[in-house]
């Protein structure tokens, strides 16, 4: 076994020892952060090393291609920069914080390891190993910011999550029983076989129902606005980002097990497409609390997002991709703009915003291009990526959703816009001046650039993603 | 590509597209307000110093876009980078580059807090609009039209007046409202011709549903744009709040879009349903034409005044179009110019009353010709030219529109002219209170006259009033051949498509 296949996953693992033996001492908080901020580094410096890689290991069970590799890097740079935007924590006791690195960097090394799995059993391991991770996060809040309703989000959070990994389960065990493997790789020619079964439709749509959980896509978005609500403004910034790439990742790796020989599986995911764009955007219309609102938004880009799969093809797939990359970047520039500016943690009503342009003019700016670009305004990629979506749904004929869509985007405008004018429009009365450091300004101007960027030149993220996907369904490795 | 005459030497247009970015950029690094000015009336400036070449090499004589650029862009969905201009697009562009300055100008007192931003998003605006009038690539088109929203918008909401976040979000909601279909429009066209490339799109065979389809989501767009009767609920709100800077190009440029659209896309792309639309959309334009000038008769505001104005003059512009013949699209594209130069310089009256008194109404600005002579001056001959005086502006374009209009059919020729006639009584009425008034002026001692900065700011305008008004023929010369052009293309419906477009009702 070549060491460099499995070399991100091995020093994520090494690290989280390193933090598990942080956790038994005395609290360290300021030391554990170090520690975390390091291990993203180098592991960013892994994973890019790593992308070239390519081979089987553990029984066919894990495979590394530049698909998972490529998704490898962008959750590194995803974990990094959350890191980067949450280092004061102002949300959890310093008493939790080694333990609050420890687990997101195991739930990092779940997600890591969840795009290499194409084998159901390890991919069910990693998947919880990430989920597990990520619901002890939420309730590590503290008591005085969070007024409690952090256990209320966790406990939902766990419970759902829980459901819909049983559901996942149930439809793994109807691929088994049907095919009699659990590798994806034989399990493929088994279905087409019998592409004519309604048993394969079930299980393959039970089984994506776990990704679709995570995704935050209707109807299995409920625990979406509660945990971004109840969740510390760091961990919202690590759950509404992060975890969204393993899904997306794992559900291009489903539909591409599906041939569709008819219209019910397309027929199915664009109901669920158009469900969450107007359940999203509708409801976050009348939002108060910032986080609340961009839970509504992600549940609407979910919608969006679906687009790209459901036409079944490599070029939706790869467009699917450039999307959730677009969307990772949007959400994190808007996250560090709430974790700067919530004082102790607290969570923040838009209207705490008012008068960020004198308060703190970059995070003012750096959230009005966000919220411009998860508005789907030119020239930032928010738009790229739901114009190409636009374009290819379009040309396989699906007028009715891509007019649907269009109207979301007008719908979705307004809650954005409000979002931009109290920042931009009001005076401060009073607010404090919001503190910046060097590192946020730096990563606040990266944020922007590489919004603006991916907008206006979209080709080399276009072609690496197409790479990704030729990839994946490259000839088998040795 | 038989369309483009592409530009060998300096480019031009992507220097017209890059400056006031680079402007933009520089100003980013400066917290100075006095810097700001001088520095963004200096971009602008040479902006307009760089466009004007595009005047005297213009060659009029072809219909082709001319000064054409044209670059790869994201080869992976074959978008390119294409710019060229031709007789339609011309004017307008220098219209904008030649009013940018003035707008710098005129701000220069109005603007008190935040002059960095206001004049970083001054030269974004310019920028987008410029390419907007350039871009044959319909992604860039989209691209640009979309992102000249945000400045637009900022521009209003930031420093605008008292209802400005009313004004500011409707404005921002209607036309991305109006727009997205547009966009679902644009894609079903690449779809059918497998280009985004804007002449490759002209003068294909498309059904007749396809064309009304297309055709309706094209409207949509740009009649929230120009606006027409009834989509026009946005302009006044946004007016009356924006910045006498941010009036200006709302009134002069933004509401260009809207026709230059109709010309570019609509009557090209989709010659049968644009036939077949046409009563309708003529009807419209009469309806906005007289409403607008009632509605201007009973205002007490200055500025909703001129907006309502707007409506009615933008309802020339329209019927002008869809008269479809040479006279009448000519007399619009001249009149979009005319409406450009009046209108701008009438809001840029009303603000340098409004930076004197603080108030819009009439009232509190009547009587002025005593203590104001060389504001009322200008005032006087920019109301004259608004209201199609002859020997001004105005006069040529609106005589053409209705020769067009008379060509076309008496009836809505005859139902047009009434609007002239609101033109003159609510622009006199309007005159008559500001110069003599009705009472004395409550504020006498805060009117001085204007100083220089401000005689700068209007006198080009006024020499454009009557260099068009006394001798159009070098602006109408430009645009021959492209509007010749233009019109064979929509006539160019084959006899088959037509007879479906008739049976429609």
């Amino acid at each position: 076994m070549k060491l460099e296949l499995f070399a991100p996953e091995l020093f994520l693992l090494l690290g989280s020892l390193v933090l598990f033996l942080l956790t038994l001492g005395e609290s360290r908080g300021n030391q554990s952060r170090a520690v975390a901020i390091a291990i993203g580094v180098i592991n960013l410096g892994l994973c890019l090393v790593c992308l070239d890689q390519q081979g089987v290991l553990f029984f066919r069970a894990y495979r590394v291609d530049l698909f998972s590799q490529f998704f490898k890097l962008i959750i590194a740079v995803g974990f990094l920069v959350v890191l980067l935007i949450g280092r004061s924590l102002k949300g959890v006791r310093d008493a939790v914080r080694p333990e609050y690195y420890l687990f997101m960097l195991l739930s990092v090394l779940g997600l890591v390891m969840l795009v290499s799995s194409v084998e159901l059993l390890s991919l069910l391991v990693a998947l919880e190993l990430s989920s597990f991770s990520l619901y002890l996060l939420v309730p590590m809040r503290d008591e005085a910011t969070g007024e409690r309703t952090q256990m209320e989000a966790a406990v939902k959070y766990i419970l759902f999550g829980v459901v819909a990994t049983a559901i996942m389960l149930f439809g793994m065990s109807y691929l088994f029983g049907l095919t009699g493997t659990t590798y994806l790789a034989t399990l493929l020619p088994h279905l087409r076989g019998m592409a004519d079964q309604p048993a394969v439709l079930v299980g393959i749509v039970m089984v994506m129902a776990g990704f679709f959980y995570k995704l935050g896509v209707f109807p299995l978005h409920f625990w979406v606005p509660d945990v971004y609500q109840g969740a510390s403004n760091e961990t919202t910034a690590f759950i509404a980002t992060v975890p969204k790439l393993g899904a997306v990742a794992l559900l291009i790796r489903f539909v591409t097990l599906v041939l569709p020989t008819d219209q019910t599986m397309p027929m199915l995911l664009t109901v669920l497409a158009v469900g969450s764009m107007f359940y999203g955007n509708l409801l976050a219309l009348v939002q108060k609390d910032i986080k609340r609102m961009l839970g509504y938004s992600g549940i609407a880009h979910a919608g969006y997002l679906l687009l790209g799969l459901l036409t079944f093809k490599d070029a939706g797939y790869v467009l699917a991709i450039y999307y959730i990359l677009g969307y990772l970047v949007m959400s994190l520039a808007c996250f560090l703009v709430i974790c700067k500016v919530s004082t102790q943690g607290e969570n923040l009503k838009i209207e705490d915003l008012t008068g960020l342009h004198q308060r703190a003019p970059l995070l003012a700016l750096t959230m009005a291009v966000g919220m411009f670009g998860l508005g789907g305004i030119p020239p930032f990629v928010g738009f790229m990526g739901k114009f190409m979506l636009l374009a290819q749904t379009l040309s396989h004929g699906y007028l009715t959703l891509v007019i649907l869509a269009a109207i979301n985007t007008a719908i979705s405008i307004y809650y954005y816009l409000s979002v931009v004018r109290v920042a931009y429009c009001t005076d401060p009365e009073a607010r404090p001046k919001v503190v910046m450091d060097g590192m946020t300004r730096l990563v606040s101007v990266v944020l922007m650039l590489l919004i603006l960027a991916m907008g206006v030149a979209p080709s080399n993220i276009l072609a690496m993603a197409a790479n990704a996907i030729l990839a994946l369904q490259g000839t088998p490795l040795p | 590509m038989d369309f483009l005459i592409l530009n060998e030497g300096f480019r031009t247009l992507s220097a017209l597209l890059v400056v006031p970015l680079l402007g933009a950029l520089v100003l980013l690094t400066t917290s100075s307000a006095s810097f700001a000015r001088f520095w963004t009336l200096l971009i602008t400036t040479i902006t307009a110093a760089l466009s004007l070449p595009l005047y005297w090499g213009f060659d009029a004589t072809t219909a082709k876009y001319q000064f054409a650029e044209h670059l790869a862009w994201i080869p992976a969905l074959n978008i390119n980078y294409t710019l060229g201009i031709d007789g339609i697009s011309l004017l307008l562009i220098l219209l904008t580059t030649l009013l940018l300055p003035l707008c710098v100008l005129a701000s220069w007192n109005y603007i008190k807090t935040r002059v960095r931003e206001f004049m970083i998003c001054l030269l974004i605006m310019e920028a987008a609009m410029l390419g907007v009038f350039m871009a044959l690539d319909f992604v860039l088109f989209y691209m640009l039209w979309e992102a000249m929203l945000i400045p637009m918008y900022l521009l209003i909401a930031i420093w605008g007046g008292p209802r400005k976040v009313y004004a500011s979000i409707k404005f921002f909601l209607y036309t991305l409202a109006g727009s997205v279909l547009l966009l679902v429009a644009i894609i079903a066209l690449y779809l059918h011709n497998g280009t985004w490339f804007i002449p490759m799109m002209m003068g294909q065979e498309y059904s007749t549903l396809f064309q009304t389809v297309v055709f309706l989501a094209f409207f949509l767009a740009f009649a929230i744009k120009v606006p027409m009767f009834p989509f026009h609920t946005w302009l006044p709100a946004a007016h009356v709040e924006a910045p006498t800077a941010g009036s200006v190009i709302l009134a002069s440029v933004l509401l260009k879009m809207g026709t230059y659209g109709f010309l570019r896309f609509c009557l090209p792309i989709t010659p049968a349903a644009t036939l077949t639309f046409t009563p309708y959309i003529l009807a419209l334009s009469v309806a906005g034409i007289l409403y607008g000038g009632f509605t201007a008769l009973a205002q007490s505001d200055m500025k909703k005044l001129i907006a309502y104005s707007s409506v009615g003059h933008m309802g020339f512009v329209t019927l002008g179009i869809f008269v479809l013949n040479t006279q009448g699209v000519e007399g619009a594209l001249l009149q979009m110019i005319n409406h450009g130069v009046t209108t701008g310089a009438l809001f840029l009256c009303v603000g340098m009353i409004y930076e004197r008194t603080h108030s819009r109404e009439l009232d509190s600005a009547s009587g002025l010709g005593k203590f104001m002579p060389i504001y009322v001056t200008f005032l006087a001959f920019f109301s004259l030219s608004s209201l199609a005086f002859p020997g001004t502006n105005s006069f040529i374009g609106e005589f053409l529109i209705l020769v067009g209009a008379f060509t076309k059919s008496k009836i809505v020729a005859g139902c047009a002219i009434p609007g002239a006639v609101l033109a003159a009584a609510y622009m006199l009425r309007m005159l008559q209170r500001m110069i003599w008034g009705s009472k004395p002026n409550p504020h006498p001692e805060i009117l001085s006259d204007l100083s220089l900065r401000e005689i700068v700011t209007l006198a080009p305008l006024l020499v454009f009033v009557f260099w068009i008004g006394l001798r159009p023929e070098p602006f109408l010369s430009v645009m021959h051949t492209s509007v010749a052009h233009l019109l064979a293309q929509v006539h160019q419906v084959t006899p088959q498509v037509m007879t479906v477009g008739t049976l429609l009702p």
